[in-house]
C-alpha cells in the first residue's frame, strides 16, 4: 500500500518546472522583466563583490563636506564628507538581504499556517483566519511602526515587524490554494493509501500549491525593500551611520539645497522596486494567467 | 444586501477588540515592562506620577484585569498621556485629525482623476506609444519612496522654479481660518476668504499630488485592464453593431462596468493612502497624524505611537466597510454568502 502514498504527484511543481525548463521559460518572458532580472541580478553581484571594489570608503570622510556631483565624487559627498555613490551600492548590503530575509520568513510562517488552516479546517481554522484578519485590520505602516518601536529601534526588529506585517498575506493565498487542491483526486489515493494527514498535506497537497505564493513573494520583495527604508527613513530601522538607503535619505530629508544626498538612494530602492514588478508581472503572466 | 451589511457591522466591533488586544499586548512587550509604556524615562523617579499611572492603568493588578481597565480606558477614549507633548494623547489626535483628512481626501481625488484617465487613454489607445507612456507613469508611481519623490519634487518645484510655496498647510505667520472642518480650503471659503483659499490650495497641492500619484498606479492598473475587457464582451458587440463609434463604447459602455471593480479597491488604496500619509506629512511638515506617529516613532514616545495606531485601524476598518457596502449596492449579485 506503501507505494501508493509514495507515488510522485501529479502535475509538474512550480520549482520543477523553473529548473528543467529554465532557458524555455526565461525566453518566453517579456523583455520588461528580462530588465527586471538584469537590475536584481546587478543588486546581488553588487552586494557580494563590494568589498573587493577599488571605491571610496562609505563609512570615512574623503572629500569636502556636501560636494554637488563631479568626477571624484559622481553622486556628490554628504554632510560628513563621504562619497554617495559609494554608500549608494554599499546600501545593497542592508536592504537587499533584509528584504530577502523579511520575505522568506513571512512565507514560510504564513504558508505553515495557512496550509494547516485550510488542510485541517475546524478549529485550527478559525483561529489562524481570525488572527489574519485581525492583522490585517491593522495599516501596515502603523503596524509595523508600533512592533519596532516597542521592542526598541534597530534593523532586527523592523525585520520582526514587518514579517509580523506580511504573514497573512501568505496564509491567505496557501489556505485558499490548499483548500482547492486537497478536493483533487489523487489526494483522495493517499489519503485511501494509508498516508497520514500531515504526509498528505507536505507530498500530494503542498507542492501543488506554491505558485501563487511565489509570483506573489517576487512582487512583495520590492514592497518590503520599500518599507524596510521608511521605517528606517522614520528612525526605526538601521541607524547612522550604516549606509542604509532610507536613513541615507533622511539624512538628505533636513537638507533641501544638497539634492544629492538622497538622490542615489532613492534611485537605488525605485530600481530594485521597478524591478521586482518587472519579474513578477512576467511570472505572472507564465505561470498564473487565471489571477491577471 | 440588508444581512450582508449587517454581517460586515457585527464583524467591526470583534475586529476593533482584536486591534484593542494586540495593541494591549504590545503595550506590555515595551522593554519588558509596561510602566515604560506609559511614563517617560526621566519621570520614572517620580514616585507620585508613577503612582498615578499604576492606579489608573492597574499596573499593580494580575493581567486579565490590565487588560479589562485597558479597554474601559479606551472605550472612554483615553489613548494616555504624550511623552512629548504631556497632551492626553486623543486630544493630540483629534487636534491634527483634519489635517490629516483633508491631504488624504484631496489626494484620493486627484488619484482617482489621474487613474481614470490614464486608464481611458491608454484602453482607448492601447499597444501605443502613449500606452506604454501612461503605464509607466502609473508604475513609477507606485514604485517610488514616497518620502524621497516628496523630497525631490520639492526641491524641483519649490526650491528651484518657485512654482509652488514650500512646506506646511500655510504660508509662515498666516493664521488659520476660524475652525469650522478644520479643513484649512473649506474654512477659508466659508469665511469668504479668497486669498486665504487660495494660500491653502497651494500648500496642499504638491503633497496631495505626490500622494495622489502613489495610487495612480493601482487604479490605472484596473481601470485598463476593466475597460480591455468589457470592450470585448457581448455588450460592446451589441452597441457597435448598432453603430456605435468605438470612443462611445468606451466611454457609454466599458466604462460604467469598469467602475464596480474601481470601488472594490478603495478600501485597499486607502491602506497605500495611510502609509503613504505618514511619510508625506513628515516630508512637507504637515501637522497631521502622519507626522505626529513620524515623530512619536523616532523619540520612543509609546503612548502617541500606540494611539495612532488605534485610531488609523478604527478609519481603515471604517473605510473597508464602506467599500463593501458600497460594493454591495452597486453590485447586486454579491449578497451571496460571502
Amino acid at each position: 500500500m506503501t507505494h501508493i502514498a509514495h507515488s510522485p504527484t501529479v502535475a509538474p511543481t512550480f520549482s520543477r518546472r523553473m529548473l528543467t525548463s529554465f532557458r524555455q521559460t526565461s525566453r518566453r518572458l517579456p523583455i520588461t522583466a528580462k530588465i527586471g532580472a538584469a537590475i536584481l541580478l546587478f543588486w546581488i553581484i553588487t552586494l557580494l563583490t563590494i568589498q573587493f571594489w577599488a571605491i571610496a570608503d562609505p563609512l570615512a570622510m574623503v572629500g569636502r563636506r556636501l560636494q554637488p556631483p563631479s568626477t571624484d565624487h559622481w553622486l556628490g559627498t554628504d554632510a560628513l564628507g563621504r562619497d554617495v555613490f559609494s554608500r549608494t551600492l554599499h546600501g545593497s548590503i542592508w536592504s537587499i538581504p533584509i528584504a530577502i530575509v523579511v520575505v522568506a520568513s513571512a512565507v514560510a510562517i504564513g504558508s505553515l499556517l495557512g496550509a494547516l488552516a485550510g488542510y485541517f479546517g475546524g478549529w485550527w481554522d478559525s483561529i489562524i483566519m481570525r488572527l489574519v484578519d485581525v492583522t490585517v485590520s491593522f495599516p501596515p505602516i502603523l503596524l509595523a511602526m508600533s512592533v519596532a518601536a516597542m521592542l526598541g529601534p534597530g534593523l532586527a526588529n523592523a525585520s520582526i515587524a514587518m514579517v509580523i506585517v506580511w504573514w497573512p498575506i501568505y496564509a491567505r493565498l496557501m489556505r485558499a490554494q490548499v483548500l482547492e487542491v486537497k478536493e483533487r483526486e489523487h489526494v483522495e489515493a493517499a489519503i485511501a493509501g494509508g498516508a497520514s494527514s500531515l504526509r498528505v498535506l507536505r507530498v500530494h497537497v503542498m507542492p501543488l500549491c506554491w505558485t501563487p505564493t511565489l509570483i506573489n513573494a517576487t512582487m512583495d520583495f520590492g514592497q518590503v525593500v520599500l518599507l524596510a527604508a521608511s521605517l528606517s527613513f522614520i528612525g526605526l530601522g538601521a541607524t547612522p551611520p550604516s549606509p542604509e538607503w532610507g536613513s541615507m535619505i533622511s539624512e538628505g530629508a533636513t537638507r533641501f539645497y544638497d539634492w544629492w544626498i538622497a538622490f542615489g538612494p532613492g534611485m537605488a530602492i525605485l530600481s530594485v522596486v521597478l524591478a521586482t514588478s518587472f519579474v513578477g508581472d512576467g511570472l505572472r503572466d507564465l505561470f498564473d494567467r487565471r489571477s491577471t | 444586501m440588508l444581512a450582508y451589511v449587517l454581517r460586515r457591522l457585527i464583524s467591526i466591533p470583534l475586529l476593533l477588540l482584536g486591534v484593542a488586544s494586540i495593541s494591549f499586548l504590545l503595550t506590555q512587550m515595551t522593554k519588558g515592562d509596561p510602566l515604560a509604556a506609559l511614563v517617560p524615562e526621566r519621570m520614572m523617579n517620580n514616585p507620585e506620577i508613577v503612582a498615578t499611572v499604576k492606579a489608573e492603568w492597574g499596573l499593580d493588578q494580575p493581567l486579565p484585569i490590565r487588560y479589562v481597565r485597558y479597554l474601559g480606558n479606551l472605550v472612554q477614549g483615553d489613548l494616555g498621556t504624550s511623552f512629548a507633548t504631556r497632551r492626553p494623547v486623543a486630544q493630540d489626535i483629534a487636534e491634527r485629525l483634519p489635517a490629516t483628512l483633508e491631504l488624504v481626501i484631496v489626494a484620493m481625488v486627484i488619484g482617482t482623476i489621474m487613474g481614470l484617465s490614464l486608464g481611458l487613454l491608454s484602453a482607448r489607445f492601447r499597444g501605443s506609444v502613449f500606452d506604454s507612456v501612461a503605464r509607466m507613469f502609473a508604475l513609477i508611481g507606485s514604485s517610488l519612496p514616497i518620502f524621497w519623490s516628496g523630497l525631490i519634487l520639492l526641491y524641483l518645484l519649490s526650491v528651484r522654479l518657485s512654482l509652488v510655496p514650500g512646506t506646511g498647510r500655510l504660508p509662515p505667520r498666516i493664521s488659520p481660518p476660524e475652525h469650522f472642518t478644520g479643513f484649512y480650503t473649506i474654512d477659508a471659503l466659508v469665511a469668504g476668504d479668497l486669498v486665504l483659499f487660495g494660500q491653502a490650495l497651494a500648500h496642499i497641492a504638491l503633497p496631495a499630488f505626490v500622494l495622489g500619484w502613489s495610487v495612480t498606479g493601482i487604479i490605472t492598473r484596473l481601470v485598463r485592464s476593466s475597460l480591455i475587457e468589457g470592450m470585448s464582451l457581448d455588450y460592446a458587440r451589441t452597441a457597435r453593431a448598432k453603430g456605435a463609434s468605438e470612443r462611445v463604447v468606451l466611454v457609454k459602455h466599458a466604462l460604467p462596468n469598469a467602475m464596480i471593480p474601481l470601488l472594490t479597491i478603495l478600501g485597499f488604496t486607502f491602506a497605500y493612502l495611510i502609509t503613504g500619509a505618514v511619510l508625506t506629512e513628515a516630508i512637507f511638515s504637515w501637522p497631521g497624524i502622519g507626522s505626529y506617529a513620524v515623530r512619536a516613532a523616532a523619540s520612543l514616545d509609546y503612548p502617541a505611537i500606540g494611539g495612532v495606531t488605534i485610531v488609523g485601524s478604527i478609519a481603515f476598518l471604517l473605510a473597508n466597510l464602506l467599500t463593501d457596502i458600497a460594493y454591495a449596492w452597486a453590485n447586486p449579485r454579491i449578497k451571496v454568502n460571502t
